[in-house]
């Protein structure tokens, strides 16, 4: 078994109108069957409202399923006397940087974890510095989180979550409130993380350009799996994205485009160099044709 | 009715040695009717420039003249000018505040002093205007999605029949779909109504497939300002200042430089598509 | 102008002061304050301001900003000046019309300006030179036998360090609001009072729908760090006495002690 592996996975909610009568049930989660090896790098795709945070949240034991069951590190999420060993197992980093910092102080904000789990005041100081060291904010360490930039929040709150030494990090759109430049640090910093550490990541995001090195792909749609596979798999069914309400990278697409037109083009193209050679390969075949 | 900014600074913080200076000696025309991209990343100036444009900031230097006339004058009517140069901030939840979609739109006209008919007829019309189905005219504004907010907070400041509409960063948040289709919207009223739009964004792909004109921002000062074909030449200048062109530009280097004959100035999917097509037949 | 109110406070500068433990400070202070309301005479007051003279100087905050919280209370320390002036009883010293002014009235009206202004110096020492993090912990640490009591003393504390950290990310929010709602043509200025309190309306909801949420968000977050209370919790910066902790308690037994003695034993006509 995985790290994380959901089985049937169902999650649904009553909606009430302003008496508080029940006016429905909504499915947010329908059936999702996950597998999320140690060490991966996985992306979960989908268009606002697919469910692909209330799946999230599932993972961290903030929310518990209504059918099927989830576990992490072998635990069985919906069991109380796992619940803190789950949230610590499997860190949760969220989307509005603002909202999730608690400390006045970035190395405080970052200790705010270990102390909630007992660690000696010691190793706490070495868990920050070395948590705030592999996001590269430790020269931040004693600057308020107000005077920060979008992207270096989300790494303070990422190193927050790291401190806490778990074995995955689930991302919920990390990147949704940044600019640019924000969403490459933090992408950026995760990936390296997940290099270097070895920690499994799971980031959830509907900018297609986060997911291009990613082990593999889920995309959800209407609180079930719509699609998974590599990002090349993914990436080669353009139209069938573009359904879900996403889109591809330009590259991608612009091959896509080309390959309509006529020309051959392999699928799933995901950067500008594939893109380049694939060309040039054409444009041997076609002068080759020319030439006889 | 133009808008032109003539030597604007912006400085604040006082004297001091903080003193921060968000403006650097602009200089702009904003002429009726078209439809302008500004660009800049995070502290770049942009969101303090389009702030001046309706008098919510007033320059330290320079002026600022609409319709020929200083909108710092002592009797120049500033709600006048808000009504004419709507400005819509980037998320909605900052203004919509009353019990209803049709209600929160009413309330810009209703500032402006009209009466209960024009007010209702504007709001309805505004509503019309961003696509939103009267299904949601008497829902709550918190119960709609992202991308509803947002048509709902784009209708309110519509309703007081802006002859310029400035959007800050009327996407940030929404999902790839959501986006174009506000987006789509955006361009749609700029054409049907002639209105003058500016978007703020920090995103080049976004904005060059829609605007004619793009001013990029770059610590306090304006570094580019011309048709996007223009701006996107200097694309390895925008990645200095931490900006990047759309990737279709990257593309069409890379291919110039492979040794293929394309024409590098193409920006959008169906320019670089059809430039590929033509000198793939060619060859 | 709310900003300058809760965030310069704290200044920072390496002094002995600064490093103290809160716990010390909070203590002197209060000792400070109740010395302030033992000493009867101009002896003692001689004695508060040379040990407050000798607490900035150590500090080495300038002495405006200690000044500058007392703008805040001129009124009242006026107010509280013409009312002992005036309505004290006693020995006549000038009538005028039909005011007058007592020997009694004038003494109990400088004491009282003098313990005002030390009282509002002597706090503003304290929170000049603690962090409001700092000063947290110090309050939590001390009331913490009130916990037997069922006092919720961490949770008192953790919610005044949160509402610290979520203030200035506020009063940023009120600012972008109330632009988003100028632009719409919002006038926060002009009319008689029950219009200005209508026109906050458009200001207050936003406001408070996005304060609700960030709570939200932020408890789920805390959670999720396995946040239970204050419940086998441990400190990344725990407050421990060091020898000059030790030392500054020393020191403030003998200021108390010496106010006590010089209030029993000198007797002067003032």
């Amino acid at each position: 078994m995985g790290i994380i592996k959901t089985e049937k996975l169902v999650f649904e909610y009553i909606r009430r109108d302003e008496e508080g009568n029940v006016e429905g049930i909504t499915r947010a989660v329908d059936e999702v069957d996950l597998d999320v090896k140690q060490g991966d790098f996985v992306a979960i795709l989908g268009h606002n409202g697919s469910g692909k945070s209330t799946l999230a949240k599932h993972i961290n034991a903030i929310l518990y399923p209504t059918e099927g069951t989830v576990w992490v590190d072998g635990m069985d999420t919906a069991k109380e006397q796992n619940l803190w060993e789950v949230r610590q197992s499997a860190g949760m980093v969220f989307q509005n940087p603002d909202n999730q910092i608690i400390g006045q102080v970035v190395e405080e904000d970052v200790g705010f974890g270990p102390e909630n789990m007992g660690v000696p005041t010691a190793e706490i100081w070495e868990r920050v510095e070395e948590s705030l060291k592999a996001v590269g904010m430790y020269e931040y360490r004693k600057h308020s989180p107000n005077k920060l930039s979008g992207g270096q929040k989300q790494r303070v709150s990422i190193a927050g979550v790291i401190a806490m030494h778990p074995k995955c990090i689930i991302l919920d759109e990390p990147t949704a409130m940044l600019d640019p430049n924000g969403r490459k640090e933090v992408v950026r910093a995760v990936r390296a993380l997940n290099a270097a550490e070895g920690i499994t990541v799971v980031l959830i995001t509907h900018y297609m350009e986060e997911i291009i090195h990613a082990d593999k792909v889920f995309v959800m749609d209407k609180g079930k799996v719509a699609m998974q596979g590599t990002p090349r798999e993914i990436f080669s069914h353009v139209e069938q994205l573009q359904e879900l309400r996403l889109d591809v990278p330009q590259v991608t697409l612009l091959a896509y485009e080309l390959q309509k037109s006529g020309i051959n083009m392999p699928d799933g193209i995901l950067t500008i160099e594939e893109f380049v050679q694939s060309i040039s390969n054409c444009g041997i075949r076609m002068s080759a044709k020319a030439d006889r | 009715m133009p808008l032109i900014l003539d030597h604007v600074d912006y400085v604040y913080g006082g004297d001091t040695e903080l003193a921060v200076h968000a403006l650097k000696d602009v200089n702009l025309v904003i002429p009726d009717g078209q439809f302008i991209g500004l660009i800049g990343h995070t502290g770049s100036g942009k969101s303090t420039l389009v702030q001046h444009l309706n008098g919510l900031i007033k320059p330290t230097g320079g002026s600022i003249y609409f319709n020929g006339e200083d909108i710092h004058d002592d009797d120049y009517d500033k709600k006048k000018l808000r009504s004419k140069v709507g400005l819509v901030f980037q998320y909605p939840e900052h203004q919509l505040f009353e019990i209803d979609v049709f209600s929160d739109v009413c309330f810009g006209p209703k500032n402006l002093g009209l009466s209960k008919k024009e007010v209702e007829l504007r709001a309805y019309a505004a509503l019309k205007q961003v696509g939103l189905e009267d299904e949601f005219f008497y829902q709550s504004p918190f119960d709609l999605s992202g991308g509803q907010k947002r048509r709902v907070a784009i209708a309110g400041v519509l309703a007081m029949k802006p002859d310029i509409l400035i959007l800050d960063e009327p996407t940030a948040g929404l999902d790839p779909k959501g986006r174009d289709e506000i987006l789509d919207q955006i361009d749609s009223l700029h054409k049907e109504m002639g209105i003058t739009v500016i978007l703020v964004s920090h995103s080049m792909e976004d904005v060059a497939k829609y605007v004619e004109r793009i001013i990029v921002m770059n610590k306090g000062s304006v570094l580019y300002d011309g048709v996007p074909k223009e701006v996107f030449r200097h694309y390895k200048e925008l990645e200095q200042v931490g900006l990047a062109a759309p990737q279709v530009t990257y593309i069409m280097q890379a291919l110039h430089e492979k040794g293929f004959p394309v024409n590098t100035e193409a920006t959008t999917i169906s320019e670089a598509r059809d430039e590929i097509l033509r000198v793939l037949s060619r060859a | 102008m709310l900003r300058d109110i809760t965030l310069g406070q704290y200044y920072q500068a390496d002094s002995v002061i600064h490093k103290l433990d809160p716990r010390v400070k909070l203590i002197a202070t209060i000792t400070f304050i109740i010395s302030l309301f033992i000493v009867q005479n101009i002896a003692g007051y001689l004695i508060a301001a040379a040990f407050l003279t000798c607490v900035i100087k150590l500090s080495r905050v300038p002495f405006r900003f200690m000044v500058k919280g007392m703008r805040a209370i001129v009124f009242l320390l006026l107010i509280t000046v013409v009312f002992n002036l005036f309505l004290t009883p006693g020995e006549t010293l000038i009538s005028v019309w039909k005011l007058t002014i007592t020997k009694e009235g004038l003494r109990t009206a400088v004491f009282m300006a003098i313990r005002l202004t030390f009282l509002i110096i002597g706090s503003s020492v304290m929170t000049l030179t603690t962090t409001p993090n700092n000063l947290t912990d110090g309050m939590e640490k001390l009331m913490a036998p009130l916990k037997i009591f069922r006092v919720p003393v961490h949770e008192v504390a953790m919610m005044m360090s949160i509402a610290l950290r979520f203030i200035p990310v506020l009063l940023e929010e009120t600012d972008k609001i109330m632009k988003a709602q100028i632009a719409r043509g919002a006038d926060f200025e002009s009319g008689n009072l029950m219009k200005k309190a209508k026109s906050l309306v458009p200001l207050l909801v936003p406001l408070f729908i996005s304060a609700f949420r960030r709570a939200n968000d932020l408890a789920m977050a805390m959670e999720a760090r396995c946040y239970r209370g204050g419940e086998n919790r441990t400190k990344m910066k725990p407050l421990q006495y060091k020898k000059r902790d030790g030392l500054a308690y020393l020191t403030l037994v003998c200021y108390l002690s010496v106010c006590i003695g010089a209030n029993m034993l000198i007797r002067l006509p003032f």
